[in-house]
Parts: structure tokens; C-alpha cells; sequence
């Protein structure tokens, strides 16, 4: 359960402040889909990482599974990114050097997860994304939509509630575009809450809610149906 | 994340840029291989030089006529007010409790003649007792005869390589040696030795010891060894060594009688104190290395910044970055540090192979040192980098490409 009462985000520039949000409200129920939308610059983006904690709003409060973030040191703010999210980044964001295995593996090496459950695990988040037979490939070996799949098993990998998605498909041609958004879909309906930065409508729009904004602003929210 | 892990992180992320990590692991390399290097031979010097004090046996006194003090003012008049006579170690061989054999020595250099052919040589004169003392074994022939200390005939004891190069081949034994104006008969050769404390023993003529101090017109001698009959008896024996001589010289303290044990250990004191200086001249190129890592970190974390915002948006608190990072530079100079260590050992092992009277070996506490030091170089120059990688601001990391 997500829930921002009056977030705002100031960043100074220079002399001056840029408002990147201003007075965000907002309620996320588990197991939500949710698309934020808007031109750029709107401040999609910045909602995203507040939402994952990897930002911290200037003012206001924000509520994860009913704990105050701000009030959490970095530490602790770095074990709920760790244990409560899943990232998923337009340019994949995997380590070069590492396997498919290895990048999966990269959130239960920080969390202190022992040896033989890490590759049980390992197994299982590539399973699930249907990359078993390239868990030994390193990522410059895999195309697009397959980077974007070692990325998503790696998101999922510590069990989150939350999976948030920055135009994921940004990188992709339309073909794997699909597949990657049917498959944070099929997570969706296993039950992780899924909110999705993008501009392109037609993904946008197959979100339970939506969120439009504009300068920092949610101009819009709608509910298109009901979350299930 | 444990420390396995971590460390194997950071070695996945060395090997990726093998040709930065060789470079920067050779300056801890070559640090640590001049410690290594310039300790152990600093320690093969001591060892040498305490090794040919050591090969005359632990027992030994040495009297030198006049009195030296190690600390203070030399005495304003040099020399001894008596002579130190073959009479006085006589007396000590005769008198002392403890003294077992007393060899006094004295030391000149004449021109020795065989034939036609001539050879500037050192001519020691010695007693029978010299032989024990000194280890001194023949090849042919005998030492000189151990008659009264004062005999003075002409006969004399020859270096195997004084031999080569007077008599060609030719046999020495009972040969007249030339030695100034006078005509000694060859008794005995002795076997090859080499220098044995800063005399070559291969080179000299030994004769008998009242002879040779005629010859040289000399009234007191140059030193003694007297050997004592065991270790634990040496200071005891020492203080009676001065008595005697002390009442034999109107009970006036003339001489200096020095232990083996002490010499020693001024030696040896000396010698690891160069040592100590030598790995400090050597540990600031360590810091160099030092330095060289804190570059090569430096660029690493400008390098995999996106790399860094992403362990960070997947849970790395910025005490893990912290640790990633400085396991990476201490992983570097630890390997850097055994590499050097194992160049320093095969070098010091091939220079013991082309020269194995010269004993280099690295100090005891050289090995760990080096380890533990070029260890702590790392960390301490890996922590500045990791810093400003656990410093990063997650979001702009993750966007700078």
C-alpha cells in the first residue's frame, strides 16, 4: 500500500528551485497497475524513485506498507529498495561482466542471502522469465528483449511488493516491447503492484489506473476498471 | 553480504580491466619486492659476518693490547704504556683457570721469493696453539711445531694459492722460502679456505710467532684469541684475563678483552639497524604503489558509476558500497604484495645459487611485514575512492552514462 500525502520535490538549479512535484496525492493499493504518464520533464520519473525510495521528497509524506520512509535512516531506506522493490530501468542496467545468473543473483548477494538458497532462487526468477538455457550468457550475448528479461527476473528476485518499470520497453523494438510488457503483466497478476513510466499510450493505457502528469502535477487520475 | 562475496565481486570486477589491475599491481609488486629484497640483504651481511665471527667457535676472547673503550674519549696518548708480550698470554695459558688455549698473534707483510719468482705477501706470525683456534687444516706437511712460543726457527706454513703461485706446480715441501732477507724451510701447506675474518688465509706465510717478531723488530704483539673451556665460563674467565695481565702490568689495565658474544653483537646490532633503514627506504615506494592504486580506484568508480546507482537501487547500503570497494583495492594490493613477494624469494634464491657463501635470506618478520603493510596501503588508499562511491546520489548515478 503506497500512499503520498502532499509530496513535493524541489531541486535547486542554479539560484533558482525547479519544482519537480508539487503537492502529489496519492493512494496505491497492493496488487494495483498502474501507468504514469505525461510529457517530458513532467516529473514521471521522480514520482517513480521517490515511489522506490531512491528518492526523498522535500516535503510531505510517504507511506509504504504504512511506514513513515522519511523517517527512515539510509540504511533502512536501502533494505526496503532491497527487500520491498523491484527495478526495472529503461537502458536494463545489468553489469556487464557479470552472467545472466550473476546479475540475477546481485540483490541476494546485498541482502546477506546464503549460497545455496541464491541459486535455487537464481533458477527459479530465470525460470520465470524464460531464460533457463542463457542463465550462463553474459548480457553483450543476449538482444534487447532478453536483457530486459535478466532485468526483470533480477527485479523479482527478492520477492518484492512492488515492481516499478521506467519505460521499460524504451529500448526495445515493438516485438519485444509485447513480450516484456505481458510479462510484468503476468507478475501483475500474481499479485506484485506494478506502476509503469511511460509515453507510449498504447502500453499506458492497459493499466488499471492511471496517472497523468504535468509540471510536476498529477493532472489526471482515472481509474479505467476496477483493480481485480 | 559476506566477506566471500564480497571480495568475489570485487575480484569479478578487477579481472574485467586485467591490463589497469596488472599495472597498478606491479607498483605493489615492485614495492614489496625491493623490501624484500633490500632487508634480505641487509640480513645476508649479518648473517655473513656474524656467520665468520660464529665458524671461530663461541668461546673465544679476544686481547688487544691498549685499553679501548667502546664509549667516552680515546685515551689522548695512543698505545699501550706496556707491551703486550708473548710472555703476558703465555701466563694466561699457564695461570688462568678456564683458558684452554691462548694464541697470540702478531701481523706484517714481506716480500716472499722462491726462485726467481716474488709475491708481496701478509706474513703472520703464530704458535702451534694458532692452528686450533684459528680451524686451520693442512693439505700437506704439518703446522708449526708446538714448542715454546718464543722458537724461532725458521720454518713457515703457506696458502694454498701462495703455493700455486711461488712453487708452479712444483712440491713446496721442504722448499726454502725467501721472506725479506731470510730463508725459510716449508713445513706444511694449509688446505683452501678463503677470507675468514678479513684475511685470506689462502695468501699468507705463518711462522713462528718469536721469529717473526725479530724479523719485524716488533716488542708487543698484535692480538690474541684465547679459547676458553666452555661458554657459560667466558665472563668469569674474562675478568680473571684482565687480572692477570693487569699484575703482570704494574697493575695498570692495558688491555681490552673482548667476548666473542659481544662483538657479536654489536655486528649484529649494526647490521639491523642498516636493515631497519633499507626497508624504510624501500616501504616509500610501497607508498608510491600506494598511490597508485588510489588513482586506479579513482577511475574504477568514475567508471562503473551507473554500476554503483544500481547496487544502490537494489539494496546496497552505503556501507556495503564502502566495503565493495575497499575489498577491491585491498584485493589488489594483497596480490600486488604476494607477486612481489614471490619475485623478491626466487631473486634471493638465484643470487644464493651464484653466490652461496653470501647468505641472503629475507628478515624473519621481513615476509609479514611486507604482506601486512602492502595490505594496509590498500585499504588506506582504497578508502578515499570508496568514499566517494558510497557517496553517490543513486538517481544521478543511475543516469550518467
Amino acid at each position: 500500500m503506497i500512499e503520498m500525502r502532499g509530496i513535493c520535490r524541489d531541486y535547486l538549479v542554479g539560484a533558482g528551485a525547479v519544482h519537480a512535484l508539487r503537492d502529489i496525492n496519492l493512494t496505491i493499493d497492493d496488487g494495483e497497475y498502474v501507468s504514469i504518464m505525461g510529457p517530458s520533464g513532467s516529473g514521471k520519473s521522480t514520482l517513480l524513485n521517490v515511489i522506490g525510495c531512491l528518492d526523498r521528497p522535500s516535503a510531505g509524506t510517504y507511506r509504504l506498507d504504512g511506514r513513515n520512509v522519511a523517517a527512515l535512516d539510509e540504511q533502512a531506506v536501502a533494505r526496503i529498495r532491497g527487500h520491498k522493490i523491484g527495478f526495472v530501468f529503461q537502458s536494463f542496467h545489468l553489469v556487464p561482466r557479470l552472467t545472466a545468473a550473476g546479475n540475477v543473483e546481485l540483490p541476494m548477494l546485498l541482502a546477506g542471502v546464503e549460497r545455496d538458497v541464491r541459486s535455487a532462487r537464481v533458477s527459479q526468477a530465470l525460470d520465470a522469465v524464460s531464460l533457463s538455457g542463457r542463465a550462463h550468457h553474459k548480457p553483450e550475448q543476449l538482444s534487447g528483449g532478453e536483457r530486459q528479461r535478466v532485468a526483470i527476473a533480477r527485479a523479482i528476485v527478492m520477492g518484492p511488493a512492488v515492481l516499478l518499470a521506467d519505460e521499460p520497453t524504451g529500448n526495445l523494438d515493438s516485438a519485444s516491447g509485447a513480450e516484456i510488457v505481458a510479462l510484468l503483466e503476468r507478475m501483475n497478476a500474481q499479485g506484485l503492484t506494478l506502476i509503469v513510466v511511460t509515453h507510449d499510450p498504447n502500453i499506458g493505457r492497459r493499466a488499471h489506473m492511471h496517472l497523468d502528469m504535468v509540471d510536476g502535477a498529477l493532472a489526471d487520475q482515472a481509474f479505467v476498471r476496477a483493480a481485480s | 553480504m559476506t566477506i566471500g562475496d564480497t571480495l568475489a565481486f570485487g575480484a569479478g570486477a578487477l579481472r574485467g580491466h586485467s591490463l589497469r589491475t596488472a599495472l597498478s599491481l606491479l607498483g605493489v609488486a615492485v614495492g614489496v619486492t625491493s623490501v624484500v629484497l633490500l632487508t634480505s640483504l641487509g640480513e645476508g651481511a649479518r648473517l655473513y659476518i656474524t656467520g665468520e665471527f660464529a665458524s671461530l667457535g663461541s668461546n673465544l676472547l679476544i686481547v688487544t693490547p691498549g685499553k679501548t673503550d667502546t664509549t667516552g674519549f680515546a685515551p689522548p696518548i695512543g698505545g699501550a704504556p706496556h707491551d703486550l708480550t708473548i710472555g703476558d698470554i703465555d701466563a694466561l695459558q699457564k695461570r688462568v683457570a678456564g683458558v684452554r688455549r691462548a694464541a697470540p698473534m702478531s701481523l706484517g707483510s714481506a716480500t716472499a721469493r722462491y726462485s726467481d719468482l716474488t709475491r708481496e705477501t701478509v706474513v703472520v706470525g703464530a704458535t702451534a696453539a694458532w692452528k686450533d683456534v684459528r680451524r686451520v687444516e693442512m693439505r700437506v706437511g704439518q703446522f708449526l711445531p708446538a714448542t715454546e712460543a718464543d722458537a724461532d726457527r725458521p720454518v713457515c706454513v703457506i696458502g694454498a694459492r701462495l703455493e700455486e703461485e711461488l712453487f708452479r706446480g712444483r712440491n713446496a715441501l721442504g722448499e726454502h722460502l725467501r721472506l725479506g732477507d731470510e730463508r725459510f724451510r716449508v713445513i706444511g701447506i694449509m688446505a683452501a679456505r678463503g677470507t675468514n675474518l678479513g684475511m685470506n688465509l689462502d695468501e699468507v706465510v705463518i711462522v713462528p710467532l718469536g721469529r717473526h717478531m725479530k724479523m719485524f723488530n716488533r716488542t708487543t704483539i698484535f692480538r690474541a684469541l684465547v679459547e676458553v673451556t666452555s661458554h657459560d665460563a667466558l665472563p668469569a674467565v674474562r675478568r680473571s684475563v684482565i687480572e692477570a695481565i693487569k699484575a703482570r702490568h704494574d697493575n695498570e689495565e692495558d688491555v681490552t678483552v673482548m667476548t666473542q658474544d659481544s662483538l657479536l653483537a654489536t655486528f649484529s646490532r649494526l647490521l639491523s639497524m642498516l636493515t631497519a633503514a633499507l626497508a624504510g627506504i624501500a616501504a616509500i615506494s610501497l607508498s608510491v604503489a600506494g598511490v597508485g592504486i588510489m588513482n586506479v580506484m579513482l577511475v574504477s568508480v568514475s567508471e562503473r558509476t551507473s554500476e554503483i546507482g544500481l547496487l544502490k537501487a537494489l539494496g546496497a547500503t552505503p556501507g556495503q558500497v564502502m566495503r565493495i570497494f575497499v575489498a577491491e583495492a585491498a584485493t589488489l594490493s594483497a596480490a600486488g604484495g604476494l607477486a612481489g613477494l614471490a619475485v623478491a624469494l626466487a631473486f634471493s634464491a638465484a643470487i644464493r645459487h651464484f653466490y652461496p657463501t653470501f647468505p641472503m635470506q629475507p628478515p624473519p618478520w621481513a615476509i609479514p611485514a611486507a604482506l601486512l603493510v602492502s595490505l594496509a596501503v590498500g585499504m588506506l588508499f582504497g578508502v578515499l575512492p570508496a568514499q566517494r562511491a558510497a557517496r553517490l546520489d543513486p538517481i544521478q548515478a543511475l543516469t550518467r552514462r
